[in-house]
């Protein structure tokens, strides 16, 4: 479980909340619902071409902007199992452990990955692979209850 | 051991002497509260945690106002599940259509929230209530369900940083020019998980609600709070509406600040953000040209009966430019009624304005006020984000309500000044 292998997307700094999951969609909040419109004002065709397993990467304040929780909802709902980023917005990085959905913080990964690159991720031990160079990285790892909160699937599912 | 305000009323909160930067507590909450996008999913959490009963029925704050008066089935939906939620558990402030306000007005308002408190809001820009001398931030809805049922959350205690307004601000620049001013010089992210405490001689002059417009932009900077200690126009403001004992805190001559901003208040123009970003702020009078297809004057940062009385007060005599719909959105009831009673809706109207019920309504794209694509809005919201306001293809301005007022009328951004307004300072 802790180890995760797939293909990258890339975004730019302040990826924010409205860019995740526009408010046009906030009368919904299944992760199924959400997911379909996951990224879309950055990229309309993301929901159609993100696949289960693919990988998240964005540079500075990842998710920054609203509280909504429907934001790492929406990406879990794709199948996204975890974001890496330079850093991340504060009630961004509660509410991704609180749904389940690992972050990482890596700078030198983010500089170091392209987008379509295939990587390997270590939660535990927050090693970063990237398969497709053979360049490795060193995240800051995930403190144990927030492994186990991931590992849950959410902190209402402990 | 000398600590700022933030330190003290979350060291007070978790029982504790004294906190430092970077510890992690586990505070008692003096109230929470959730709307209509993120309680739905906060009684989801609490249900499928198998939590019976809320911690007190008199400190969780149920307030749709996002979507209300609701826009579509869907909407209604969410507004009905937490009516019936705030029945089934006895909750005292569910405030329904008639009643309900913008969350961020409406608490205060209503002495709900006052200084000292701890407060988690399910909503970003709970940040507001720290103009009160309150500690007070967003959180996300499993954070509010907890808190709902337990009246704890955890929190690792942030750095502060103290931004000082020496002198007094020039002619029509209000707490909203400030805060973008401030944010455009740190950045979206100049702030992140820190608190922002605002002092000095300007913020002192400033009426309360120009203090929330202020403190309510503190997570445009990605702060955890905003905060401005109490002084004698907070406890006129909080005194006789305030429902619980207000604790005052102030923050120690010694205490740590991660950094130290001084700007002079007469130095700072009136702003404008550029889209996409809160920080891309620029002098309004440079923009002038700039033209718009609609104003919103309302919102959490700017739908209060200050700032409705600086829009009229620069409509008065005019007519919105024939190519700009003109959108003004009281942010409470009670507001509402205030700017009846003063005759301000008069100035509205013959301004050929349209006045709306209490809502955010169009500042998060929600309804009443969508843009379509290429259209160009300016709002004295708080966000400028990519499609913030409808289409991805449209565009948001920010600024203060003069400013917003006075594009109004001529059609392109323009201060007071360039439609023919004096005030001296």
């Amino acid at each position: 479980m802790s180890t995760l292998k797939g293909r990258v997307w890339t975004f730019g700094r302040d990826v924010d909340t409205d860019l995740i999951i526009a408010a046009r969609y906030l009368n919904m909040k299944t992760p199924e619902e959400l997911a379909a419109h996951v990224m879309e004002d950055a990229d309309p065709e993301f929901a159609s071409k993100v696949r289960p397993g693919d990988i998240l990467v964005g540079k500075e304040n990842f998710g920054c902007g609203s509280s909504r929780e429907h934001a790492p909802m929406a990406l879990k709902g794709a199948g996204i199992p975890v974001v890496i980023a330079k850093s991340f917005a504060r009630i961004f990085y509660r509410n991704a452990f609180n749904t389940g959905l690992a972050i990482l913080v890596a700078p030198e990964a983010v500089d170091g990955i392209r987008e379509g690159d295939q990587i390997e991720v270590d939660l535990a031990s927050g090693q970063i692979r990237n398969l497709t160079t053979g360049a490795e990285y060193q995240a800051e790892p995930l403190p144990e209850f927030m492994r186990a909160l991931v590992a849950a699937g959410g902190c209402c599912r402990i | 051991m000398a600590m700022t305000i933030t330190e003290k009323l979350l060291a007070r909160a978790a029982g504790r002497e004294a906190v430092s930067p970077g510890e992690l507590i586990m505070a008692r909450v003096d109230f929470c509260l959730g709307n209509d996008i993120t309680a739905p999913v906060a009684i989801d959490e609490f249900e499928k945690a198998g939590f019976e009963r809320v911690f007190a029925p008199d400190r969780i704050a149920l307030i749709p106002d996002h979507f209300t008066p609701s826009k579509d089935i869907k909407t209604a939906g969410l507004v009905k599940q937490m009516r019936e939620f705030s029945r089934k558990h006895g909750l005292t402030h569910y405030y329904d259509v008639g009643r309900v306000g913008v969350e961020h007005a409406l608490l205060p308002e209503l002495g709900l929230v006052g200084p000292g408190d701890v407060v988690v809001g399910a909503d970003s820009h709970t940040c507001t209530y720290g103009a009160l001398g309150a500690f007070a931030t967003g959180v996300g809805s499993t954070d509010l369900a907890g808190a709902m049922a337990t009246g704890e959350v955890w929190f690792r205690v942030p750095e502060s940083l103290k931004f000082e307004f020496t002198g007094k601000p020039g002619p029509y620049v209000t707490g909203k020019d400030l805060i973008l001013y401030t944010i455009g010089q740190i950045g979206v992210d100049g702030a992140l998980y820190q608190a922002m405490e605002f002092t000095g001689p300007a913020i002192e002059g400033l009426s309360m609600d120009s203090r929330f417009s202020i403190c309510n932009m503190a997570i445009e900077a990605g702060g955890k709070n905003g905060i401005i200690a109490a002084d004698a126009t907070t406890r006129a403001y909080v005194e006789g509406r305030f429902r619980r004992e207000p604790f005052y805190a102030y923050s120690d001559r010694e205490a740590q600040y991660a950094a130290h901003y001084r700007w002079r208040a007469e130095d700072i123009p009136l702003m404008v953000a550029k889209p996409h970003l809160p920080s891309n702020t620029q002098a309004a009078a440079e923009l002038c040209g700039v033209r718009i297809d609609q104003v919103v004057i309302g919102s959490c940062t700017n739908g209060r009966l200050e700032d409705l009385r600086m829009a009229a007060e620069i409509l008065r005599g005019h007519k919105v430019h024939k190519d700009v719909r003109l959108i003004v959105i009281p942010a409470t009831q009670a507001v509402w009624q205030k700017a009846m009673e003063e005759g301000l809706f008069s100035v509205f109207l013959d301004a050929e304005a349209v006045v709306s019920a209490p809502t955010c309504g169009p500042c998060l794209g929600g309804h009443m006020g969508i843009l379509a694509e290429g259209e160009r809005a300016l709002s004295t919201t708080n966000r400028n984000f990519v499609g913030r306001m409808g289409h991805p293809g449209s565009e948001v301005y920010l600024a203060g309500p003069y400013v917003a007022a006075a594009s109004a009328v001529a059609g392109h951004i323009a201060t007071p000044e360039q439609i023919g307004a004096r005030r001296a300072a």
